[in-house]
């Protein structure tokens, strides 16, 4: 009989297409949209996973996302109040200071200067795409992004525009800045330029009231627990102090409470999931109802309401999980075809999405499958010979 | 010779939006074995609702209703479904055939039913395929075949798992009155054997003659019972 369920589900071509198609929707949508706030929550935390060295990071207490809620400077003190903690191998001081650069002709545009350490430059980015970081060690030594350098474009003679290259001069608070070399970072969400100079250099090229450290960057003696030595620091010092992938979720979290973000990408996903019901809900039962002469007829002829709900939940099921395969494939696709995994589009698909999105289709098969069962077993047999 | 059907006193009532109807107001009736009796007469009076419990798929409110020696009030709801699929056969006015399903699909569907494996499902309806002349049509669809066609599925249908009491209501209401009189031969000879019976309802006296008796009914009652000679 389970045959015969599914050889009526597909025999009604246009509604088995259109159940299909709007549980594909659904979980196309719901995907999708996921995806791409995943992404941005991923790209809040940027900064912190692109200090790959670090394991715990320090700030002023009332700091709770990197970038994103300002810059609290502690006092000159911390460094070395952080490095007389019990459990820290080494600590650094790492700048990140909002500023505007000048382009020479009368343009500013704003960028984030990176401090780092000089010694083993604790701080840098990943890739570095020309030049070195010892380059940094030369006068006025500043290194851009690659992004960021087509941001900070200069205008060619012709009016066209060209990305700042290395051997360029920009002014940075009224100090003369020489580009030595461009770097590859992880793209954060509110894309302000990173510039990378060292920590000395950068103090130089601030306002005074900002030259205290913004954070202090560590790493924990070999078996040490950073969580432990994040704690340890905090009682010493008084300092926040948090592991590398604590500051990251923060960071994330802080992003998703205090913009508008979450609500527009819950309200796209709760929209497919409606959708979803709504399309494939409605069709399914009236694909049901349209059987339902047949259905009573098989119930005339001895099956059980029991069999009867098997067939219904199982047309319901492969609906379902045809949808959903379709749908988190053209998601996928999407995704892949749009740059997601690259820098240009912030995307992230983890196997608990896809999970997710299965749970909701189930969901959404669920309804269908119990309004259609509702008709299938409230069926009295005897409307079999009536007109 | 015992009953396939001992019918005393039946009353039914329909309740529907307040308003009531009484739909058999005491039906007495014996189908004997091996033979075809037709329920006739006018519109409304109960004649569909009578076969509805003679087939157990509706519930009788008064009297005593036996169907092959059992007493279908006294029968927990739960085995009704079972009692139907072993001994029954359905026959519609408007035949309900799957139209997903190839004809030996939809003729081994009671087969299917009741345990029987696909394989010899298929087997026995092809059998039956044959014997309603539809042996060329059997892998055809219900749409891609005419009236009488189709009715002769169902016919094949009702019978194909060889039930012991055959149910029409209205079979050839549909049909032309040659097609009608090709599928009453069939039922007649195919459904009518020692140990079945079979209970037709129908409006149409051009098929009168295949009965060997006839019910007449009137306002739930039954208001007349003739016997008659039957062609062989
Ligand atoms: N489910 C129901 N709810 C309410 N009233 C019903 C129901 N089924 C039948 N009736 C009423 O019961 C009476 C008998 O109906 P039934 O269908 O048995 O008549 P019938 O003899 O088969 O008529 P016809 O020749 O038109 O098919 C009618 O008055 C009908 O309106
Ligand atoms: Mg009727």
């Amino acid at each position: 009989m389970m045959r015969i369920a599914l050889l009526m589900l597909t025999a009604d071509r246009g509604r088995f297409i259109g159940i299909v198609t709007g549980v594909t929707f659904a979980a196309l949508l719901i995907t999708q949209q996921m995806s791409i706030f995943l992404g941005l929550l991923g790209r809040a935390g940027a900064p912190v996973q692109d200090v790959r060295q670090a394991q715990v990071w320090v700030m002023d207490p009332s700091q709770s996302a990197v970038d994103l809620d300002g810059v609290r400077p502690m006092g000159a003190t911390a460094l070395w109040r952080v490095r007389g903690t019990d459990g820290v191998d080494w600590a650094v001081e790492h700048l990140r200071v909002p500023i505007a650069v000048s382009l020479g002709d009368g343009a500013r545009r704003s960028a984030m200067l990176v401090g780092i350490d000089a010694d083993a430059w604790v701080g840098a980015p990943p890739t570095l795409v020309q030049g070195t970081w010892e380059d940094l060690r030369r006068s006025d030594a500043v290194i851009v992004d690659e992004d960021g350098a087509t941001k900070l474009w200069r205008p060619n003679p012709d009016g066209t525009r060209r990305p700042l290259a290395v051997g360029d001069e920009v002014e940075i608070n009224d100090h003369r800045a020489v580009v030595v070399g461009i770097a590859r970072s992880t793209r954060a969400i509110f894309f302000a330029p990173p510039m990378w100079t060292t920590v000395e250099r950068a103090k130089t090229w601030i306002p005074p009231q900002r030259r205290d450290v913004s954070y202090i960057v560590a790493g924990v003696a070999a078996g040490g627990d950073p969580a432990a030595v994040a704690a340890a620091i905090t009682a010493r010092t008084g300092l926040r102090a948090v592991t590398a992938p604590d500051f990251s979720v923060d960071s994330s979290a802080f992003f998703a409470a205090n913009t508008g973000v979450p609500i527009n990408f819950g309200i796209a996903v709760i929209l497919g999931f409606l959708v979803g019901v709504a399309v494939a809900g409605l069709l399914f039962l009236q694909f049901v109802s349209e059987n339902l002469r047949y259905l009573g007829a098989l119930k005339a002829m001895g099956a059980e309401n029991g069999l009867l709900v098997r067939m219904t939940m199982l047309q319901a099921v492969v609906v379902g999980a045809i949808g959903y395969g379709l749908g988190i494939g053209l998601a996928a696709l999407m995704g892949h075809l749009a740059g997601g995994g690259t820098r240009t589009l912030a995307w992230e698909m983890p196997p608990w999405l896809l999970l997710g999105t299965g749970a909701a289709v189930f969901l959404i098969v669920l309804v269908a499958a119990l309004l259609g069962v509702r008709r299938v077993i409230t069926l009295e047999p005897a409307v079999v010979f009536r007109g | 010779m015992a009953e396939i059907i001992q019918v005393q006193g039946c009353t039914k009532t329909f309740r529907a939006n307040g308003v009531e109807t009484q739909a058999l107001r005491g039906v007495d009736l014996t189908v004997n074995d091996g033979e075809l009796m037709m329920l006739v007469g006018p519109s409304g009076c109960g004649k569909t609702t009578l076969i509805s419990i003679l087939a157990g798929i509706l519930a009788h409110d008064g009297g005593a209703v036996r169907v092959l020696g059992e007493d279908l009030g006294a029968m927990p709801a739960a085995q009704l479904p079972a009692f139907r699929r072993r001994n029954l056969g359905f026959v519609f006015q408007a035949f309900n055939l799957i139209p997903a399903l190839d004809v030996l699909d939809n003729i081994s569907i009671p087969l299917i039913l009741n345990g029987v494996k696909r394989a010899e499902a298929l087997e026995r309806a092809d059998d039956l395929a044959t014997r309603v002349g539809l042996r060329d049509r059997r892998h055809h669809r219900p749409t891609q075949l005419s009236g009488g066609q189709q009715q002769r599925v169902a016919i094949a249908r009702a019978l194909v798992h060889d039930p012991r009491l055959v149910v029409c209501d209205e079979p050839t209401s549909a049909l032309d009155h040659h097609t009608g009189e090709v599928v009453m031969e069939m039922l007649r000879s195919i459904a009518l054997k020692p140990g079945r019976g079979l209970v037709i309802v129908t409006h149409d006296s051009r098929i009168f003659p295949y009965a060997d008796r006839i019910a007449t009914m009137d306002d739930g009652r039954i208001v007349s019972l003739k016997s008659q000679e039957t062609a062989p």
